[in-house]
């Protein structure tokens, strides 16, 4: 531990990193440092530094375009950075790719859903059990007993998953023929399937009715509280965002403009001036 | 949940089933001598296109890959297996036990051919393994047209383009294998159909079938929860490369001489046509289509010039008929209508 502890600082860097106090003293999930990416010239991020500790939920939020998608792309290695190193729980990524990095503890939803829509709702989250329990390819076609009794297991786990968000009874259907916002959180149920450290929503609430988002919000924090995880999540409806999250980014044009407390960005003119617009005289 | 299970099994089941009855009741046919002599020298023919057609299934229906060079397999495991039979005539003198040493062999070597091909292409996106798997039949077949294989005192020899080897020619160039003992049987055939949907029945329905199929419904979503791309995709096509060269073997043991030739393009294009008029993804369909589509240009000969007319007729009627939204939502209908008596019956059978 005290090797590690030289490898990967405990004092939070930069020192503007905020940090739930539960969280101080181990080692952050995500230390993201300088990362920048260009395409073509263009540069999407830069110098985007931050730490998310190991039960923080964090929130990521910026106006349209501002490139908060791309941080997770970059976080999950579906592009590589140009510029900076990311740690995830104290490894370095550089080499890693999209499945190594999931393997490595992070598991993400997508902005627009991407569910295996021909599959049932069990397939959906079993496939997320992929790399936590195994059998061979030949245990599969001689259906050995290993094969009956893995499959027993997932089975009974993919259930247990479905029933945080009360999904259990719609093991069976098609994934694509689900409402949207049964897909949402069928995709957050798939990703934790993989058993992460931290877990990336990409606009979780999005074309949710207020009713499910207060729904959602409550199965953030029970999610957190139980799997002991770390969660990021992108997000406009900023009832969610100031209601759950610990600690915000402010993107704006590929560069973090705040970082605080809830209370910090609500108060933060320039927050105020990117994301909302310029406050008028008579505005509440 | 157990529905979904249960579900499936009857699915099986029912493939299983109807190969079954299908063996059983033209196995009796030609005992009693029933069937036409050109229709009994179909049967051999139709049980390896059942297979080359549930394997190409696995790779473009199941791992989502399209396959033009499935032919290419077949030969390889058809002239690997004509060597074996010729060779190991003395060594095992059964036919049988020649027959399965022959396939185990024949299919080791179609996939590693399935590896070599595999390997570099699968790591690609988008039609690159089409291409490459056209190519790869094409020079197969180029390659067989001037091999020459032959045997002297228990010894093979092997070369290109140079007829003049020791002994008794086993692969004569462009005439291809020569003096192949007929072996081939209807029953092996059925039970090299039955192998085969064993091992993709219950691959489809295992870990690895459902990684495979998450990598056909959305690649990126598969490699954000940690499937590799490569892997499964590989696992895919070298099973079914394995098969195909077992399908050739089957295939080559059932006539006297086998060239080069006769895994043409054509062949893979029309294993592929099996595959699309079956149904992508279906496994009974690829069966149903494989059989019917094999027999039907037989059935077809009273129309003499006119044949391959009609045949093209009938492929495009059931294209359109199996794209009907129609005929789909009737189907569909029907088949809901059956389940609900089924599970009412279950319900029934509870209380």
């Amino acid at each position: 531990m005290s090797e590690r502890k030289q490898r990967t600082p405990m004092v939070p860097f930069p020192s503007d990193a905020i940090i739930p106090e539960r969280d101080l003293g181990t080692r952050p999930v995500l230390d993201a440092r300088h990362l920048g990416v260009e395409f073509g010239g263009l540069k999407a991020v830069d110098d985007f530094n931050l730490i998310i500790g190991r039960t923080e939920i964090a929130g990521l939020i910026g106006p349209n375009g501002a490139g908060k998608t791309t941080i997770f792309n970059l976080i999950t290695k579906v592009y590589s950075p140009t510029t900076g190193t990311i740690l995830i729980d104290g490894k370095d990524t550089a080499n890693m790719n999209t499945i190594q990095v999931n393997k490595a503890g992070i598991a993400r939803t997508f902005q627009n859903i991407r569910l295996f829509g021909k599959m049932s709702v069990e397939d959906n989250v079993k496939i997320g059990l992929h790399n936590k329990m195994k059998y061979s390819m030949a245990t599969g076609i001689l259906r050995l007993p290993a094969y009956w009794k893995t499959e027993k297991l997932m089975h009974e786990k993919a259930l247990e998953l479905l029933s945080i968000f009360d999904m259990q009874d719609m093991a069976g259907a098609i994934a694509g023929s689900l409402p949207y916002g049964a897909q949402r959180r069928l995709e957050i149920v798939r990703a934790l399937a993989t058993g992460p450290k931290l877990l990336l929503l990409d606009e979780p609430a999005a074309g949710m009715n207020p009713a499910e988002t207060s729904e959602l919000m409550e199965n953030i924090l029970k999610i957190r509280d139980t799997f002991q995880i770390a969660v990021m999540l992108i997000e406009h409806d900023m009832h969610l965002v100031m209601g759950i999250c610990e600690g915000i980014a402010v993107l704006n044009y590929g560069s973090i403009i705040a970082k605080g407390t809830p209370e910090q960005i609500q108060s933060n003119p320039a927050v105020i001036e990117a994301y909302l617009g310029k406050r008028k005289e008579g505005d509440a | 949940m157990k529905k979904k299970t249960s579900k499936e099994f009857i699915n099986n089941a029912v493939t299983y089933l109807l190969v079954i009855a299908a063996f059983l009741i033209v196995n009796t046919m030609k005992e009693a001598g029933m069937l036409t002599r050109s229709l009994t020298g179909q049967l051999i023919p139709i049980c390896a296109y059942i297979v080359m057609a549930i394997s190409l299934n696995l790779v473009v229906g199941i791992s989502g890959e399209l396959s033009l060079g499935h032919a290419g397999f077949m030969s390889v495991g058809a002239f690997t297996g004509a060597v074996v039979t010729a060779s190991m005539a003395a060594a095992i003198p059964d036919p049988t036990v020649r027959m399965i040493m022959a396939m185990i062999i024949g299919g080791i070597a179609a996939g590693i051919m399935g590896v070599i091909v595999g390997v570099p292409v699968l790591r690609l996106q988008g039609d690159y393994l089409a291409i490459v798997t056209l190519a790869f039949g094409e020079i197969i077949r180029n390659v067989i047209n001037c091999l020459y294989v032959s045997m002297d005192e228990g010894r093979l020899f092997i070369s290109f383009n140079d007829p003049s080897l020791p002994g008794k020619l086993l692969i004569n160039g462009p005439q291809g294998a020569l003096g192949i003992s007929k072996i081939s049987t209807f029953v092996m055939g059925f039970a090299l159909i039955i192998f085969t949907l064993i091992v993709v029945l219950n691959l489809m329905n295992s870990r690895n079938g459902r990684a495979m199929m998450a990598l056909r419904d959305n690649r990126i979503a598969a490699e954000s929860v940690g499937i590799g791309v490569t892997k499964y995709k590989l696992m895919a096509f070298v099973t079914a490369s394995v098969l195909a060269g077992m399908a050739g073997v089957l295939y080559a043991m059932n006539y006297s001489t086998i060239t080069a030739g006769k895994f043409k393009f054509d062949t893979s294009i029309l294993v592929l046509v099996f595959v699309v008029l079956g149904g992508i993804g279906n496994i009974r369909g690829s069966i149903i289509a494989a059989a019917i589509l094999t027999i039907l240009p037989e059935l077809l000969r009273s129309f003499n010039d006119y044949r391959m007319l009609v045949y093209a007729i009938v492929l495009i009627l059931v294209m359109l008929a199996t794209n009907n939204e129609h005929l789909k939502q009737w189907g569909s209908a029907f088949k809901r209508r059956l389940f609900s008596r089924h599970k009412a019956m279950k319900g029934g059978a509870e209380e």
